[in-house]
Formats: C-alpha cells, sequence, structure tokens
C-alpha cells in the first residue's frame, strides 16, 4: 500500500496535463493573463492554468487513513511521486507547445495562437521556453506532494491560508466596496493595486487566517451545534434567533454595499424567487420541469402590458399593484394550460414536454400573431417601477430593489417552508419517492402534482412581475432556454428539496457567476459561464448529489450510523450480530 | 365464521390491459373477519385483481363491492377512505423519507386522531421506536416489512390486502410475516392476501381461490385445499 507506484502518479500527472490543455485551449489562460491577482507576480491566468498540479501532486500518494489498518507511512516516496506527477503533466504541456508552434492549427482551434505560445514560454520561444514549462508544473507536483509531510492541521490551515487569499484577490471588487463604504477607502487603495492584492498583503491575510483558522473551526463547530441542536424545542427557538440574525444582516448589508453589488444581489433575490418556486416542483413533487421560464415571461408580460404608458394593445397604465393580482392569475392559468396535459407523464417524458412548452410560450410572445398585444420582438418598453409611498422602486436604483426581492423571497420561502410542513407538502415527497404507492395510500396524485406546478408558476410569476418593474423593458430574448436551466442549476447546486440550499445555490451562482444575462461578482468570466456551469454541474452529479447543502435531516442521517446499516443483510435477531460481524471484518 | 354480507366481493369480473383479457369472470367473497388467500402462479392475475379492488384498474364487466356497495370506477382515494389498504409487492416504502413520515403518510386521508393507531403499531413493531427518525430506505428487510405493514394499517381499514408478503423475505421473516398477519387479523381487520407461496398462505387463512390464467380454478376453505390432491399437486411441489 504505500511507496512510491509510478502508474498512479503518471495517471495524476496527465489529468493535470490533460486540465492544462484544457485550460489553454477554450482561450482561459490568454484571457486571465493580464488580471493580476497578487501584484506584481501571480495572474488569474496562471492560477487557472496550474491550480491542479499541486492536487494530482498530492493525490498521486493520496491513501485514505484505514480504521483498524496501519497508517500508510509517510516519507521521500510521497515527494517523489509528486514531483513525477508535476513532471509528466509538465510533459504534456510541453508536447502541446511543440505541437501548437509547429502546426498552425488556428482554423480549428481559435484560441491556440502564437501569443498562445509566447505567453507559455515567458517569451523565450519554443526550445528555451520549454524548461519553464515542464520545470514549473514538476516543482508544484512536487510542492502538493510534500504536503503529505506536514501534519494534517498544518496542510489544512496552510490550504486554507492560500484559498483566502485568493479569494481576497479575486473579489478585490467587493473588499474595496465595502471597505469604502465603512469609511477605510484608504486600506482598500493601500492594500489594492491595479485590482491586485500587494504581494505583502496577500501574505498578512493567508498568515491571519493560518492563525485564525482554528479558531473558527470551534466557532462553525459551535454554531452547527447550535442550530442543529438535539432537543427539537431549543432548536426551533435558535433557528428563530439565527433567522432574525440573518434578516438583520440582510437589513444591514445593502447600506454596507454599493449599488453594483446591490444590483449583483437584487438579481440573487430573483432567482431566489423562482429557485424556490422550482425547489417544489423538481425537489418536493420530484416533476423536472424544463420549461420553468414560460412562467416567468407571462409574469413579466402581464406586468408590462398592463402598466407601461406604450403597451403595444393597452392603455391601461396600472399601478404595479394593481397588475401583480393579475400577474398572478395569468401565471396560474399558464399552469393549469401547461401542467393539465404534462402531468400524467412521468421523468423523461415530462422534462422534455415542459421543455417543448417552455420553447412555445417564448416564440409565442415573439410571434407577429402576438405582436399587436405582446410587441413582438420589439417587446414592451418603458414599463414603470414599484411605487412604495411616495417613492418608486425601479432599476435605476438598486438598493431600493434589493430591499424589495428580499421581502418577496423571505414571503416566499415562507410559503415553501409552510407548503412543505403541510400535509399536501408531504403528499408532493411521497409522489416523488413512488407515485404508484402513493396513490394507493389514496394521495390525488393528479391534483397533488398540479398544484405543484401551480405553485411554482405563481412564484415564477412573481419573479417576473419584479423582473419587469427593475429592467423596465421586456423582450422575448430574456426568456430563452437557458433561464430554466440556470434556475435549475441553482436548485440542484445548493440541494433540492430544501430551502437554505436553493439560497446558497442563488447566491453561489448567480451573485458570483452571474445569471443568463445578469453579470455577476466575477464578471471577468462571463465569456466562460456556461462552462463554469457545466462543469459545476457535472462535478455536483459525481460527488455531491444531495447539493451543497443537504438539509438538515439528510446530513445527519448521512453520519455514521447509517453508512453501518446501509443495504445490509437482513438482521433477523437483533443488532448483536450485526456489531460482530462488522468488528470481525 | 361468516357474516351475512361479504366486505368484499367481486362479481364475475373481467379487466382488460388493452385488448388483453386478464381477469376472465372472477367471482370472490371476503367475510368480515377472515383472512382469505388468492393463490396463483406468475401472470396468473393475482395483481390485477389488487389493482381492481383500488380502482387502479377498472373492471370492463362485472361488479367490484365493497360492503354490498358498487364501487366500479370509483377513485382510488374513494376506496381508500372507504377503508381499503394495501401493503405493496416488495414493500415499496418512500425510501427517502423517515419511518415516521412514511407511517403518516399511511394516514393520509383520516381526518381524526391517528396516534392511538401511531402506538399500537409501534407497540406491535417495537423495533421500529428506535428507527422513527432513519430513512426507510436503509432499513433490514424485515424491517422495511414492518414499516409497509405499519403503514397500511395507519389508515385502519376494514380489510388488508397483502401483496405477496412472503416475496424477497427470508424463510425465517416469512414465517414471523405470516404469524404478523395472523395477529393483525385476530385485532379484527379484514385480510386479503395474494400469494405464491401456497403452504404458507393456506396455513393460516380461512378461506382460499386459486387463480389461474385469470380464471378461479378453485375455491374452498384453506383445510380442505391443503387436503384437495390436485391442489398438492400443482401448488404445493408434491409430485405424484
Amino acid at each position: 500500500m504505500t511507496g512510491f507506484d509510478l502508474r498512479r502518479s503518471l495517471r495524476w500527472g496527465s489529468i493535470a496535463g490533460a486540465v492544462m490543455v484544457f485550460t489553454c485551449a477554450v482561450g482561459l489562460f490568454e484571457a486571465f493573463e493580464d488580471r493580476l491577482l497578487v501584484y506584481p507576480f501571480l495572474s488569474l491566468g496562471h492560477v487557472l492554468l496550474l491550480w491542479f498540479l499541486p492536487l494530482a501532486g498530492y493525490q498521486a500518494t493520496n491513501e485514505p487513513v484505514l480504521e483498524g489498518m496501519e497508517a500508510p507511512s509517510k516519507g521521500l516516496h510521497n515527494v517523489v511521486a509528486g514531483l513525477v506527477a508535476g513532471l509528466a503533466g509538465g510533459i504534456v504541456m510541453g508536447v502541446f507547445t511543440v505541437v501548437v508552434d509547429a502546426l498552425d492549427v488556428r482554423d480549428v482551434f481559435v484560441r491556440l495562437s502564437v501569443r498562445l505560445v509566447d505567453l507559455l514560454t515567458h517569451g523565450w520561444g519554443v526550445p528555451g521556453g520549454l524548461v519553464l514549462i515542464v520545470a514549473v508544473p514538476a516543482l508544484l507536483g512536487m510542492a502538493g506532494g510534500m504536503l503529505h509531510l506536514v501534519s494534517a492541521s498544518a496542510r489544512r490551515r496552510l490550504i486554507l491560508a492560500l484559498e483566502w487569499a485568493l479569494v481576497v484577490a479575486l473579489l478585490e471588487q467587493v473588499f474595496s466596496q465595502v471597505l469604502r463604504q465603512i469609511r477605510l477607502g484608504a486600506v482598500g487603495d493601500i492594500i489594492f493595486t491595479r485590482r491586485a492584492l500587494e504581494w505583502w498583503a496577500a501574505l498578512a491575510v493567508a498568515a491571519l487566517v493560518a492563525l485564525l483558522s482554528e479558531r473558527a473551526r470551534g466557532g462553525v463547530g459551535r454554531i452547527r451545534g447550535y442550530l442543529f441542536a438535539a432537543d427539537a424545542a431549543r432548536r426551533t427557538r435558535n433557528s428563530i434567533w439565527s433567522a432574525l440574525a440573518v434578516l438583520a444582516f440582510l437589513i444591514v448589508l445593502p447600506q454596507l454595499l454599493g449599488s453594483l453589488l446591490s444590483e449583483l444581489l437584487a438579481n440573487v433575490g430573483l432567482f431566489l424567487l423562482m429557485g424556490l418556486g422550482l425547489n417544489i416542483v423538481v425537489g418536493l413533487a420530484g416533476m423536472l420541469d424544463l420549461g420553468y421560464v414560460a412562467f416567468f415571461a407571462v409574469g413579466a408580460y402581464t406586468v408590462g402590458v398592463l402598466t407601461s404608458p406604450i403597451s403595444p394593445r393597452f392603455d391601461l397604465e396600472w399601478s404595479w399593484w394593481a397588475a401583480l393580482p393579475v400577474a398572478i392569475l395569468m401565471s396560474v392559468v399558464a399552469g393549469v394550460l401547461v401542467g393539465t396535459p404534462v402531468i400524467r407523464m412521468r421523468g423523461d417524458y415530462l422534462a422534455i414536454v415542459t421543455l417543448g412548452f417552455g420553447e412555445i410560450v417564448r416564440i409565442l410572445f415573439l410571434s407577429d400573431w402576438l405582436a399587436p398585444t405582446f410587441g413582438g420582438a420589439q417587446g414592451v418598453r418603458n414599463v414603470p417601477g414599484i411605487p412604495v409611498g411616495v417613492a418608486e422602486i425601479r432599476g435605476s436604483q438598486p438598493v431600493g430593489v434589493l430591499y424589495f426581492a428580499f421581502g418577496l423571497v423571505l414571503v416566499a420561502a415562507w410559503v415553501s417552508w409552510a407548503l412543505q410542513e403541510s400535509r399536501l407538502g408531504r403528499a408532493w415527497t411521497a409522489i416523488r419517492e413512488d407515485e404508484t404507492v402513493a396513490a394507493a395510500m389514496g394521495i390525488n396524485v393528479v391534483r397533488a402534482k398540479l398544484n405543484a406546478f401551480i405553485v411554482g408558476a405563481i412564484l415564477a410569476g412573481l419573479g417576473g412581475a419584479l423582473f419587469a418593474a427593475k429592467v423596465g423593458s421586456i423582450f422575448p430574448s430574456s426568456f430563452e432556454l437557458l433561464v430554466s436551466i440556470i434556475v435549475l442549476v441553482v436548485v440542484i447546486v445548493g440541494g433540492m428539496g430544501n430551502i437554505p440550499g436553493v439560497a446558497v445555490g442563488a447566491v453561489l451562482l448567480i451573485g458570483v457567476l452571474g445569471g443568463p444575462t445578469q453579470p455577476g461578482l466575477l464578471a471577468e468570466f462571463a465569456e466562460f459561464k456556461l462552462l463554469i456551469y457545466g462543469a459545476l454541474l457535472v462535478f455536483m452529479m459525481l460527488r455531491k448529489p444531495e447539493g451543497l447543502l443537504p438539509s438538515v435531516r439528510r446530513s445527519r442521517e448521512l453520519r455514521g450510523e447509517e453508512l453501518s446499516q446501509d443495504a445490509w443483510l437482513d438482521r433477523p435477531s437483533g443488532d448483536v450480530e450485526v456489531d460482530a460481524r462488522l468488528a470481525g471484518g | 365464521m361468516a357474516s351475512s354480507r361479504p366486505v368484499l366481493e367481486f362479481r364475475n369480473v373481467h379487466t382488460h390491459y388493452g385488448p388483453v383479457h386478464i381477469l376472465k369472470d372472477v367471482s370472490l367473497s371476503i367475510y368480515e373477519g377472515q383472512i382469505v388467500c388468492l393463490l396463483g402462479g406468475n401472470a396468473s392475475g393475482k395483481t390485477t385483481t389488487l389493482k381492481t379492488v383500488l380502482g387502479m384498474v377498472v373492471p370492463t364487466a362485472g361488479e367490484v363491492l365493497i360492503e354490498g356497495e358498487v364501487v366500479n370506477g370509483w377513485r382510488t382515494a374513494q376506496i381508500v377512505a372507504r377503508g381499503v389498504s394495501m401493503v405493496p409487492e416488495n414493500r415499496r416504502l418512500f425510501k427517502r423519507m423517515t419511518v415516521r413520515e412514511n407511517l403518516e403518510i399511511g394516514a393520509y386521508l383520516r381526518k381524526d386522531d391517528t396516534s392511538a393507531d401511531y402506538e399500537r403499531i409501534l407497540d406491535m413493531f417495537p423495533r421500529l421506536k428506535e428507527r422513527l427518525g432513519q430513512r426507510a430506505g436503509t432499513l433490514s428487510g424485515g424491517e422495511q416489512q414492518m414499516v409497509a405493514v405499519g403503514r397500511a394499517l395507519m389508515a385502519r381499514p376494514r380489510v388488508l390486502l397483502m401483496d405477496e408478503p412472503s416475496m424477497g423475505l427470508a424463510p425465517v421473516l416469512v414465517a414471523q410475516n405470516f404469524d404478523i398477519i395472523r395477529q393483525i387479523n385476530e385485532a379484527g381487520t379484514t385480510v386479503f392476501v395474494v400469494e405464491q407461496n401456497a403452504n404458507m398462505a393456506l396455513s393460516i387463512a380461512d378461506y382460499g381461490y386459486v387463480l389461474q390464467t385469470g380464471k378461479i380454478v378453485l375455491a374452498d376453505t384453506a383445510p380442505n385445499l391443503l387436503a384437495n390432491p390436485e391442489m398438492r399437486q400443482a401448488y404445493l411441489g408434491e409430485v405424484g
């Protein structure tokens, strides 16, 4: 088990090489080569190119510590394996560079340019620069291997410190903005130079994180203990307190963030609203609805047509509040219209048919036939904001939109939670688990599924109504299939069937990466957003299908107790025997 | 044991899947307090019979009666509300729901207080007490069977339908299972068991029907069926 395993090192090395080649080929390296993270030497492009190497070097000899077995010994072999893995990756990269330099493949792979070779070889040209291309990965691989030699806690601190330094550098915009808002803008000016973190500041951040990490771990443990207290009454009380704390945080937050960041968070709120709705349809009732955007479009168009002074057909100029009930009603109608024919289908068929319906709705809004009402490709413009007292909430004042979106999200979250805990919620979960048996229990499957569809449609319609007032003009192109898919990814990444999970998914994907047309914190990744979405989705499906934040119950169940019972043989006479069997191996 | 009117009755029932004739002129009567078993091999129409009781398959001819009332064309929920509940083949629990939630779903249609039944079921299966918060899919086969039976009993049925309770269980558990069926029956619930394991089923049943390619070929009291030479040869694995 211990010792140096050449094949394994080579395998990890070649994976690292493939990652590097891929990064170059899709243009990630070239695009971010000049975006400095740590001034003056580390660019985002280099991080993206090389991040996998230490990991590969580490994985080349990473053995799990097995209960009852001797712990694998640490030593030179770890370093050698890391070095070999890095070297292998470097050689893959070297061959790649030579090929790109020798052959002109730009017709097919547009990103594999002369400039790329220049950047990779640091301007040293092909024979000379190859030393660099092989040596740097080898050293990084070795560094990864060396991680085995330090203690587990030191390793954890080191990795955490590096991660945080990178996160601070990457989110320079947020940090300097928040510093400005709390009148510490001068600090921001000192630690950030040309959008990058000064090297000494990066070291300081890393050192700080390393120092504080153990304490923070204890804190996280305490918070978890606090939230998931075993005693049900205390758990309820504690979660009320933490909900209040989150609420207070949400009220203060927009004051700390400038309008730009508030805009981002308002988008998060919008997608969270839709995510909560889709969560009911997909997460609770288990119906894979790929045409969810249809209801979003119906809500937005209804509000647009009823409130806009230049609405193509109507001349109503209603206030947003008057249009809202109509928008919700229309969403319900749309939910029933789409739901009724598809409700008897299951699984893949339902997904395909809803996908079709989603596109049909968009094409209808785009069509000449409905253009007299909905404006066709011209859309509906001059949609007014939401009047609240004397003020008006509209897209040009993102802080107001943010507060309003938060309000709607809170209502939606409360509704989802109440439904989830209700008799209907239990019927949905039962249907998701086994439709036939659910019917045999006396659940009216068709009606319950239709209800899920309608609740989902209402929340999406609400999102659409908010969207219309926020952006002020509505075009069919805002309602592409991509919106449905991204809302679905938000739900999946966060954790299906779980409200805080959807919130985490929305913040992470919409806030950080950005929505289908909305920019996120990492606006520079806009071009690669879908690539990252896809990669994330694949990763989640393979590694964490239960989502980033599985529900409390689920995470409690997944602890050891369950593992030892999972799929065991039938146990006719109690647990003693099983314990003996487990201990005996 | 037989009272005047059957709790559940089939009168000359025919069913079709598309054009295919499944049940052919099936008549049976299940009286209050009995255990009645329906025996038959694969594809003899056993499961279709249960689905017909529950209204999931609608008879193309004939009548299904519950306590003397014709229920042809009723929705499943209505029939369940009338006091029929089922333990499906292979248990089919809601695997990602907890044991408690599985039991609660069983009482989905009930509006009255279910806590007494809940306690009764936990007394019947004390093993489940420590498993209440656990996902049903992680239980052992025997425990899953307990949950499946408990789930059906939560509806406080007048007639309990059991689809192949012995399937996929170790012999010890099968015996235990039939013991449970007898207990449930002694507590006053009428039981209709559909089984391939004829020996086991007849050992606890009052009356038995034998179904062959959709037709009832034998119908008699359990002791008579056990003694019937034809039966012994065809279903009880006796040679010559």
